[in-house]
């Protein structure tokens, strides 16, 4: 195994780890406020029209996002394995564990494709074929507005979490991550697990509102 | 180098725990709990995302600059949540009907 040097600004390879990291706290810092903002804009219309988000939010697919949050969930555990194998070195199930959360990935968004043509099918898309129903009223078009701009930009996110997983596979099969240096899979691993953390809260925004019979 | 190896149950327990969070929040739609279901679903999702951030994003340890970085978003969140509500809180003629 050829010896690694780090980049010249850093004293040593750790160091240079931990710059990486806090860079990447730093960029999560910001993607925090991002998606509060979006998240606040929720919670006041959510206030100001109680009841037709609940009401509306009985069409959402309850089901689907749950299988989508545990898909996510299950991504972020094989993501936190496969740093584990890179540190140690194994190689084979370091590939294989950034596969299967790749893979997971590509399921979520499958998953999420197949959600979006049942929304499409129950005319709840904003601007395209949205259509109020009897008892409801036309803030719930709003919750629709939040529902594709939260779930969507969630998706660019993680879309981007696959590309960058697909990049570590390519370093890692050619020998460019070892116990020595692993900085890029810490890295990314923060990236992906802070998107799944962003589906949690979106979940809990528009699936579970009161699904009691009233 | 010779890397010591990381048990992965603490990891295995910390995903089992966040996929009964997830049965709790989709159960907690079913229940009859009026006001309180946003409290309950953004109270689960909240624990959720700090054993995510514990444990998935390896906070736990010793404390380290990463601790004021991971808080520093949510301390920024606080200023926006704040002066965001006490403009819709004082601002008349909102919602408009």
């Amino acid at each position: 195994m050829r010896s690694l040097q780090p980049e010249p600004q850093y004293a040593t390879l750790e160091q240079q780890t931990e710059t990486a990291q806090l860079g990447m706290w730093m960029f999560i810092a910001t993607e925090v406020m991002f998606f509060g903002a979006l998240v606040f804009t929720y919670f006041l219309y959510r206030t100001h029209y109680w009841e037709q988000f609940r009401l509306t939010a009985q069409d959402s697919k309850i089901l689907l996002g749950s299988i989508n949050q545990a898909i996510l969930l299950t991504s972020s555990l094989t993501m936190v394995m496969a740093i584990n194998f890179g540190k140690e070195g194994r190689q084979r199930l370091l590939v294989l564990l950034l596969l299967a959360t790749a893979l997971l990935g590509l399921c979520f968004l499958g998953v999420k494709g197949f959600e979006n043509f049942e929304d499409y099918q129950s005319s709840t898309v904003p601007s395209v074929n949205f259509l109020l129903k009897s008892g409801y009223h036309p803030p719930t078009e709003l919750f629709w507005v939040f529902y594709f701009i939260a779930t969507g930009l969630h998706a660019v996110h993680l879309t981007i979490g696959i590309g960058l997983i697909l990049v570590l596979v390519w370093l890692a099969r050619r020998g460019r991550l070892s116990p020595n240096y692993y900085s890029p899979l810490e890295v990314v691993g923060l990236y992906w697990s802070f998107v799944d953390t962003v589906w949690v809260f979106l979940f809990a925004a528009i699936y579970p509102l009161g699904r009691a019979a009233t | 180098m010779s890397a010591q190896r990381e048990p992965l149950l603490p990891y295995v327990v910390a995903w089992l725990v966040l996929m009964l969070l997830l049965g709790l929040s989709v159960l907690s739609a079913y229940l009859d709990i009026g006001i309180f279901h946003p409290i309950v679903n953004f109270g689960i999702a909240a624990t959720q995302a700090a054993i995510i951030f514990i444990m998935f994003m390896r906070l736990r340890g010793r404390p380290s600059l990463k601790w004021v970085f991971a808080a520093a978003g949510f301390f920024w969140l606080l200023f926006l949540f704040g002066l965001s509500t006490v403009d819709y809180a004082t601002r008349t003629g909102f919602p408009t009907q």
